[in-house]
C-alpha cells in the first residue's frame, strides 16, 4: 500500500475533471486520478454542441438562455444556479477558444452558433442560435483541447488509478474529506491519496440501462463512493432519455441533426413532432420528443416490422451539408446500420443518456451532507454532481457548457481551499474497507456471474423505468433490483490475478451500478408526479404542490448491519421564474 | 404499461441469423507465464455484431480473464484498437460481416509497444512522444484578446482533418519504422503536430517544426501509407506528414 499526500485531488479526468484540474493545478499541487486515460472519457462522445448566449448570428442574450434552462428542468432547476450557468457561458466557451479549440466559423469569422432543443429567442418564441459547435464532434474537440491545455500547464496524472473509497473523518463533528482510497489497474495496488480538497468529476452511471449511449465505463463510481459513507445524493429518479439514439444500440445521433433541419417521421411519413410541439416541433425539449416518439410507438406508428423505431429523415439536407456539419453521425449510421444517410432515413430509438441527479453541491461546488451543510473538502462537478442546474430534464448542449462553467468553479474553489486548509488525520485503517472488498470478490467461491447479473439489472431498468414508468413498473424494477443485491453478495470473478484484473474491475462496477439503480428506483417511486424525464402515468401531471422539491436520498444502515434508503426533501431555489405550463 | 421495446428487439436478436465464428485471440499474462499463446474461441454470434461485442462475449460469458481495453464502443474514445487479421482497427468499428467470419478471425495487441497483458500494451511511450510535439495553441500575444480570435472558416477547414485524432495508436502501431525504433516520433504525434502547424491562430510553428526536424522527426517516414490505412478516423496521415515535411523544407505553412 502507497501513500500520497497532495492539496487537491481530482476523481474523473473528463471535461470537468480536466476543467478543474487546469484552475487547480495553477494554485495547488494537483493529482488528478482517473480509471481510463484521459482522452478515453465520454465528454469525447458528446457532438452537437455547447450553449452560449454570444449573439454572433442573431440576438441572444444570457436571461433568455437562463429561461429556457428553467423551463426546461420543468422549473426544478435552482435557479440561481441557472443564471450563473448562462451568464459564465459566453467566457466558458470564449476560454475554449483561446485554448485553441477549432470551433466552426461564420463568414465573419467569429464562432457558429446552431439552433438546439428547447432554446428559444425571447422566452420560447422560436427556436434560436446558441449553439456553439466544431461539426458534430464538439465534446471530441473539448476533451481534445482540455487535454492540450493539461500538458501545457503539466496536470499530473495517475492514469488507470479506479477510485474506490471516500475517506471521511469527523472534525468537531462536523463529517470532512480526508482523501480516497484507489486502485491501481496495472499491479492491483491499493493507494491513498491524503488531501485537502477531492474533486469529483467520474461522470454518469447510464450503463445500469441496456440502451444508452453511454459508454461501458459510466457505472457511478463516484456517486456510490460517497452514497456509501452516508452522503446523500439528489434528484437520482430524473434521467434523460435522448431522443435519437440509433434503433436497439443506443449510439448517440446528435440533436443537432435535427438543428440542422432533420426531420423525425413514423411508418407513415409523417412530421408527427407537428402535433406534439406546434412551435418548437422538432427541437422541443428532449423528454417531450422522447414520450413523443414512444406515444408514436404504442399507437402502431412505429417503424419496421416490429413497429418498434421511428425514422430520422436527413435525406432532404444537401450532402454538402451533412458532410461538413454531421460527418460522425452520418458515418455511424453507415458503419452500424449499413445505411447511406443521403438517401435512406436512419431508424431510431430514444436511449438513455445523461443523469440529471447525482452528489448534491451548492454553485461553488461545494459537496452537501444535507440540505445545507457543506462537506469541508469535498466538491463535485459535471454528471456526477447535482447543481441542481438541470432539473427534471437537462438541456441539449447544457452539459458540455455544466463541466466548463462548474469544473472551472469546483477547480479554483477546491485549490483556493486546499491553500488555506491543514490536512485531516486520515480515519483508522483507511484502506480497510477497500481491501476487504477487493479480497472478497478475488476470494469468492460464488456461483453468479457478473455480466448475468447486469444483464439482468439493465432488462428491468429498460423495462420499468424508462421514458414511461408507474407504480407498478417501478415496484417491479424495485423488487427486481433487491433479488440482484442479493445475488451480487455470492458472485465471483474468473480472473484472480493482480495485473490489469479487468474481470475484478467490472465487478466492482456493478456493485455501484446495482446500488445507484436502486436509490434511482426507490426516488422514481416516492414522486407521484409527472415532471421532465421522469413521467409517471398514474400521475401524469406536475404538481407543483407537492412536489417542487428536490429529492435526497441517504444510505441508512440499521443495528443489523442491513442497510435502506431514507428519502428526504430540499427546496427549490427560485429567483424571477414563476413555474408555467410547459409548452413547445 | 413499460416502455415498449425490450421485448420486441429480444425477440427479433432471437431470430436474427447466428453464425459460428472462431476468435483466435493472442493471449499473454506474465503472472501466468512468460510466452504468449494463441487461443482458439467459438462463438455463436449475429455477424451484425462488432469485432468488441465477440470479445465481451468471451469475456463475459466463457473466460473472465480475457483482458483488452475499451469504453465508448462506438469509435470516438480510441480505447480499443488492436491488430485484427493482421490490420490495425477499433475492436468496436470494425463488424465481424465486414472481415471474413468464415476464417478465424485474430486478434493481438497493436504492435511496437510492450504487452502487458492479453491486449493491453504500455501506452506510455506513444504518449510521451505525443506531449513532446508541443500538443497545445501557443499564442505570443500578451494582451488576450476580449472576445474570440476570428478565423476564416478557409483557415479553420486548413488543418480541420487533424483534429479529428483520438489517439488511439492505430497509425503509429502501424508503422514499420515505429516498429524498428521506438524512438521515431511516429505518425500520430506528427498529426498532431500538423494540426497546431496549420492553425492560423497559433504562432509557435517553427518551434514545433524544429522538433520534428531531428533524427527521429518526420525524415524517418517512409511513406508506407500504413497510417492512413490503419487510420479509423479517416484521417490521410500520410498526407499530413508530407505536409509537414513541405513546411519545413519551404518554412512556409
Amino acid at each position: 500500500m502507497k501513500i500520497h499526500k497532495y492539496d487537491t485531488v481530482i476523481v474523473g479526468a473528463g471535461g470537468a475533471g480536466m476543467r478543474a484540474a487546469i484552475e487547480s493545478t495553477k494554485r495547488s499541487r494537483t493529482a488528478v486520478l482517473t480509471k481510463l486515460y484521459p482522452t478515453r472519457s465520454h465528454t469525447g462522445a458528446a457532438q452537437g454542441g455547447m450553449a452560449a448566449a454570444l449573439a454572433n448570428v442573431e440576438e441572444d442574450n444570457w436571461e433568455w438562455h437562463t429561461f429556457d434552462t428553467v423551463k426546461g428542468g420543468d422549473y426544478l432547476v435552482d435557479q440561481d444556479a441557472a443564471e450563473i450557468l448562462a451568464k459564465e457561458a459566453i467566457d466558458s466557451v470564449l476560454d475554449l477558444e483561446k485554448m485553441g479549440l477549432p470551433f466552426n466559423r461564420t463568414p465573419d469569422g467569429t464562432i457558429d452558433q446552431r439552433r438546439f432543443g428547447g432554446h428559444s429567442r425571447n422566452h420560447g418564441e422560436a427556436p434560436v442560435r446558441r449553439s456553439c459547435y466544431a461539426a458534430d464532434r464538439t465534446g471530441h474537440m473539448i476533451l481534445q483541447t482540455l487535454y492540450q491545455n493539461c500538458v501545457k500547464e503539466g496536470v499530473e496524472f495517475f492514469n488507470e488509478f479506479y477510485v474506490l473509497d471516500q475517506l471521511i473523518t469527523e472534525v468537531d463533528g462536523v463529517k470532512t474529506s480526508a482523501g480516497v482510497v484507489a486502485y491501481e489497474l496495472a499491479t492491483g495496488e491499493i493507494h491513498i491519496f491524503q488531501a485537502k480538497a477531492v474533486i469529483y468529476a467520474s461522470g454518469g452511471c447510464g450503463k445500469f440501462f441496456r440502451v444508452t449511449s453511454n459508454a461501458h465505463t459510466l457505472t457511478g463510481d463516484g456517486q456510490a463512493a460517497v452514497y456509501r459513507r452516508g452522503l446523500p445524493l439528489e434528484d437520482m429518479e430524473f434521467f434523460q432519455f435522448h431522443p435519437t439514439g440509433i434503433w436497439r444500440m443506443g449510439i448517440l445521433l446528435t440533436e443537432g441533426a435535427r438543428g440542422e433541419g432533420g426531420i423525425l417521421r413514423n411508418k407513415d411519413g409523417e412530421r408527427f413532432m407537428e402535433k406534439y410541439a406546434p412551435v418548437m416541433k422538432d427541437l422541443a425539449s428532449r423528454d417531450v420528443v422522447s414520450r413523443s416518439i414512444y406515444t408514436e410507438i404504442r399507437e402502431g406508428r412505429g417503424c419496421g416490422p416490429e413497429g418498434d423505431h421511428v425514422y430520422l429523415d436527413l435525406t432532404h439536407l444537401p450532402p454538402e451539408q451533412l458532410d461538413a456539419k454531421l460527418p460522425d453521425i452520418t458515418e455511424f449510421a453507415r458503419t452500424y446500420l449499413g445505411i447511406e444517410p443521403y438517401t435512406d432515413p436512419i431508424p431510431i430509438q430514444p436511449t438513455a443518456h445523461y443523469a440529471m441527479g447525482g452528489i448534491p453541491t451548492n454553485v461553488e461546488g461545494e459537496v452537501l451532507s444535507d440540505n445545507t451543510t457543506v462537506v469541508p473538502g469535498l466538491y463535485a462537478a459535471g454528471e456526477v454532481a447535482c447543481v441542481s442546474v438541470h432539473g427534471a430534464n437537462r438541456l441539449g448542449t447544457n452539459s458540455l457548457l455544466d463541466i466548463n462553467v462548474f469544473g472551472r468553479r469546483a477547480g479554483i474553489a477546491a485549490a483556493e481551499y486546499s491553500q488555506k486548509a491543514e490536512y485531516v488525520e486520515l480515519p483508522e485503517n483507511p484502506a480497510s474497507l477497500v481491501v476487504e472488498q477487493i479480497e472478497n470478490l478475488r476470494s469468492s467461491t460464488g456461483t453468479e456471474r457478473v455480466a448475468t447479473l447486469r444483464r439482468e439489472l439493465q432488462d428491468t431498468m429498460d423495462a420499468n423505468v424508462m421514458v414511461f414508468r408507474t407504480e407498478q413498473t417501478i415496484k417491479t424494477a424495485v423488487e427486481k433490483i433487491a433479488e440482484l443485491r442479493e445475488r451480487y453478495k455470492n458472485v465471483a470473478i474468473q480472473d484472480k490475478g493482480r495485473r490489469f484484473n479487468t474481470d475484478l474491475l467490472e465487478a466492482v462496477e456493478l456493485g455501484n451500478l446495482l446500488d445507484l439503480a436502486e436509490v434511482m428506483a426507490v426516488s422514481a417511486l416516492a414522486r407521484k408526479e409527472s415532471r421532465g424525464g421522469h413521467y409517471r402515468e398514474d400521475y401524469p401531471n406536475r404538481d407543483d404542490v407537492n412536489f417542487m422539491r428536490h429529492t435526497m436520498a441517504y444510505r441508512e444502515v440499521g443495528a443489523d448491519g442491513t442497510d435502506s434508503i431514507r428519502l428526504d426533501y430540499k427546496p427549490v431555489v427560485q429567483t424571477r421564474y414563476q413555474p408555467m405550463e410547459r409548452k413547445y | 404499461m413499460a416502455t415498449p421495446v425490450l421485448d420486441k428487439v429480444e425477440a427479433e436478436s432471437a431470430a436474427s441469423p447466428y453464425i459460428t465464428v472462431t476468435f483466435r485471440v493472442r493471449r499473454f499474462n506474465p503472472e501466468v507465464s512468460a510466452e504468449a499463446v494463441w487461443e482458439d474461441f467459438q462463438l455463436d454470434i449475429d455477424p451484425k455484431e462488432r469485432v468488441l461485442d465477440g470479445l465481451h462475449k468471451i469475456k463475459w460469458e466463457v473466460d473472465g480473464t480475457l483482458t483488452f481495453r475499451r469504453s465508448c464502443a462506438h469509435g470516438i474514445c480510441g480505447s480499443d484498437a488492436m491488430r485484427i487479421n493482421g490490420k490495425n482497427r477499433l475492436a468496436c468499428k470494425t463488424l465481424i460481416k465486414d472481415i471474413n467470419p468464415e476464417k478465424p478471425i485474430t486478434v493481438e495487441p497493436i504492435k511496437g509497444l510492450t504487452v502487458l497483458k492479453d491486449l493491453v500494451v504500455d501506452m506510455e511511450p506513444f504518449f510521451q512522444a505525443y506531449r513532446d510535439v508541443m500538443p497545445f495553441l501557443i499564442t505570443k500575444d500578451t494582451n488576450e484578446p476580449t472576445r474570440e480570435r476570428l478565423q476564416t472558416a478557409e483557415d479553420r477547414e486548413r488543418f480541420d482533418d487533424t483534429t479529428k485524432c483520438i489517439l488511439c495508436a492505430a497509425c503509429t502501431s502501424s508503422c514499420p519504422v515505429f516498429w524498428n525504433d521506438g524512438q521515431y516520433f511516429g505518425p500520430a504525434a506528427i498529426v498532431n503536430a500538423h494540426r497546431f502547424i496549420f492553425d492560423s491562430r497559433d504562432e509557435a510553428g517553427e518551434q514545433r517544426l524544429e522538433i520534428l526536424n531531428d533524427r527521429d522527426g518526420v525524415w524517418r517516414c517512409r511513406t508506407t501509407f500504413n497510417c492512413t490505412d490503419a487510420c479509423p478516423r479517416g484521417i490521410e496521415v500520410t498526407k499530413a506528414i508530407q505536409e509537414v515535411k513541405r513546411a519545413l523544407i519551404t518554412r512556409r505553412y
